[in-house]
């Protein structure tokens, strides 16, 4: 029993990041029609203003060090961020020590932007392209971008620590009423899975609950008739881009202490956000986010030690047998819209 | 000639020709000139060019003829180096069997996985060959280890036991791959004043593959299968109401290109006797994409011209550094030549897939029939010659009446 819920939790994580990059490839999808391959870099985007933030708080000047000398005799000197300049020692190096929650401040307005910028400056001459067009194009747009981010932040992958207050794990096993020391789970994850629930409610509240969501699945549905009526349903489909950038670039900024950022993680989730999309099928939104949960703990599932040795490299492959076979039985997927990109 | 009409027959004339006097043509600075770096006519890059054009060659049999972007082919490309490589491991150095079984192998897998893709269509069948190379990635790197190496690769050994040949040389070391005595590492060099040509065995063996490979890729686009294709790419549905089942065409279409695909992988092989799974990975299959959309979907000659310009510019740009940079804008004032050196320099060196990502987006946006069409423009443009229409890039843009 502990055992499974060790898995559940550990798919949890990937499963969140999986479900945000493909709720915001099937608001595209939904709202633009548009295939979007460059998602991906935008997460990877996400995770970058990240490490800018980091890196642009602890920008730091020198100062002598009073009454010591180095072993040449030299004054000694010392890097003080200007931030502690700023706001005083202790406060500024909370801030820095925040600064992977604070990029969510930063990274929203930079990713709208950017998702701003993308759809009216490249996708928008696009719509009446065929698909295989689309997903050209923004692979293209995509291998520009990492390759952008590659010169200025170099190939490496980028450590980017969470705040101390949630360094660590902590003992799941125990306070559910397992023994001690069997379920270990890292707080950063929880608070990971937590944030992902919180992005996703608000996305699902924001298009349920509000008239210009109300607008926006109106045109979902039936694009044409809403713009009879009247309304400027392209300039809210841009804006609807803008929003799903900005998920894409949170589940990235949040992402960052748990693996370190590179250039290319973009195209790796990217890659499985599409197997993701296609199995909840093309887009249904409620579909796109349990596809990601289920294909993250299945993936899970499938790398415990027990299941390897009855099936060797089954976790290695797992999510693309289940997006096969879902496929081919189910071909639109688990929730797909009947009519959506059907053959 | 050989059945094809006058202007096929011209255009693999032409091919003919360009390809066995490469060595000169791609090699028309003197040896030691500051502009030596841009020759390519050095044999390790001549064998990928005409390797990567059988490989896009066939590639464009499926996607530009039917319409079918398969994002996983490069798991038939994989296939083959395994296959062939198999081949020198246990039967002997020469190359025409390895490439027979490396052929058949990829056929077989094409077979399977097209089977099954090929139920979906548009973005699903994408997804499903990328799901099935990504998994034969997976595997060829993980469990599959006793028969691809793993992460080290398949390589050769000294005590396998090549049945047909011998297991080492009389040096003792291991024998490299040749066609009934002619060594495919074999060069040799015309010094002609201050300039250097290297003719390899490799790179003719390859290049008369690829001619062939060629011929026959001219033969399929004018044939009725391949009008049958077109009809595929152009309305699926209203094939099927004529009482045609377009299944069993698609499926051709997709096992030829995995054949191609196969051989591909298997000149790869005997070239460089090793084989590993990162050819399998989906960036290679990205990258045949790449260069068949560049050189021009659908078109002949498209997916060869591509497929130089990607690997020409994989090598050479790649290889141009901040100190040839400067080098070369020496001429103008310090502070302006620093500033230049800035702009050009996130382009190249490292930096040249910035510069592919850049052409590709420009090709798909203003050119969507890639280098070809753009030469029909330029060749319009100088008037008198129009852009004959009866190209296939044409044919294929024509839109179905709904």
């Amino acid at each position: 029993m502990d055992a499974i819920i060790l898995q559940i939790l550990n798919g949890l994580d990937k499963g969140s990041a999986y479900a945000l990059i493909a709720l915001g490839l099937t608001l595209i999808f939904g709202t633009l029609g548009v295939v979007n391959f460059a998602h991906g870099a935008l997460f990877m985007i996400g995770a970058f203003c990240a490490v800018t933030l980091s890196r642009l708080f602890s920008l730091s000047h020198e100062v002598l060090v009073p009454g010591e000398t180095d072993f040449l005799g030299n004054p000694k000197t010392k890097d003080v961020p200007y931030i502690y300049d700023w706001f005083g020692e202790s406060t500024g190096a909370a801030i820095i020590d925040w600064s992977v929650p604070l990029a969510i401040l930063f990274a929203i307005p930079v990713m709208i932007a950017v998702g701003v910028i993308m759809e009216r400056g490249l996708i928008k001459h696009f719509y009446k392209r065929p698909h295989a067009d689309q997903i050209l194009v923004t692979f293209g747009l995509a291998i520009v971008l990492q390759e952008i981010i590659k010169y200025y932040y170099g190939a490496n992958p980028i450590p980017t620590p969470a705040p101390q207050a949630f360094a660590g794990s902590f003992d799941f096993g125990a306070m559910l009423g397992f023994d001690p020391n069997t379920i270990i789970y890292p707080y950063w994850r929880l608070v990971y899975f937590a944030f992902a629930a919180l992005i996703i409610g608000a996305v699902f509240a924001f298009l349920q609950f509000t008239t210009f969501g109300m607008v926006v699945r109106a045109g979902m549905a039936d694009r044409e008739t809403v713009g009879l009526l009247g309304i400027n349903i392209d300039k809210r489909f841009t804006i609807m881009f803008g929003l799903a950038a900005a998920v894409a670039g949170l589940a990235g900024v949040m992402y960052t202490p748990i693996n370190s950022p590179n250039y290319h993680m973009g195209m790796d989730f990217l890659v499985l956000s599409f197997v993701v999309v296609v199995v909840g099928g093309m887009g249904s939104l409620p579909g796109a986010v349990l596809a990601g949960f289920v294909l993250g703990i299945l993936e899970s599932f499938a790398s415990m030690r027990e299941v390897i040795d009855i099936i060797p490299g089954i976790n290695q492959v797992i999510i693309y047998l289940v997006a096969i076979i879902i496929l081919l039985t189910r071909p639109r997927g688990l929730m797909g819209r009947k009519g959506v990109m059907e053959d | 000639m050989f059945g094809l009409e006058k202007k096929d027959a011209r255009l693999l004339l032409l091919v003919a020709v360009l390809v066995a006097f490469a060595p000169f043509l791609l090699n028309p600075f003197p040896e030691g000139s500051a502009m030596a770096q841009f020759n390519a006519g050095y044999p390790d890059l001549m064998q990928r060019f005409v390797i990567f054009g059988i490989f896009a060659i066939g590639f464009n049999i499926l996607f530009g003829l039917t319409g079918y972007l398969s994002f996983g082919h490069a798991a038939f490309l994989g296939v083959g180096s395994y296959a062939a490589v198999w081949m020198f491991k246990l039967l002997s150095m020469n190359v025409l069997p390895a490439i027979i079984l490396a052929v058949a192998m990829s056929g077989l897998f094409a077979l399977l996985i097209g089977y099954i893709s090929l139920r979906r269509s548009g973005i699903y069948f994408s997804i499903l060959t990328l799901a099935f190379a990504q998994m034969m990635f997976a595997l060829a790197y993980s469990v599959l280890t006793p028969i691809t190496g793993g992460e080290t690769g398949l390589q050769l050994a000294l005590d396998d036991p090549r049945i047909l040949g011998t297991s080492q040389t009389a040096g003792g070391n291991i024998p490299v791959p040749g066609l009934f005595g002619l060594e495919m590492r074999d060069s040799a060099e015309l010094v002609l004043g201050s300039w250097v040509f290297t003719f390899n065995v490799g790179y003719y063996f390859a290049a008369i593959v690829m001619l062939v490979s060629f011929y026959l890729s001219i033969r399929i686009f004018r044939s009725p299968f391949g009008m049958m294709l077109r009809a595929i790419k152009s309305n699926q549905q209203r094939l099927n109401y004529t009482g045609l089942n377009p299944k069993p065409y698609t499926l051709a279409a997709f096992v030829i290109s995995g054949m191609y695909a196969g051989l591909a992988g298997a000149l790869m092989a005997s070239m460089d006797p090793l084989a590993g799974a990162e050819r399998m990975f989906w960036t290679a299959s990205g990258e045949v994409v790449l260069m068949t959309i560049l050189g021009g979907v659908g078109t002949l000659i498209g997916p060869v011209l591509g497929a130089g310009a990607i690997k020409y510019m994989e090598n050479i740009i790649s290889k141009i550094n901040s100190d040839i940079l400067h080098g070369w804008f020496a001429f103008l004032p310090d502070g302006l030549e620093d500033f230049v050196v800035a702009i050009i320099y996130p382009f190249i060196g490292k930096g040249w897939h910035l510069t592919l990502g850049l052409i590709f987006m420009g090709v798909v946006i203003f050119l969507p029939g890639g280098l070809v069409e753009g030469g029909q423009r330029i060749a319009a443009l100088f008037g008198r010659k129009k852009a004959s229409d009866d190209d296939s890039g044409k044919s294929a843009k024509t839109e179905p009446a709904e």
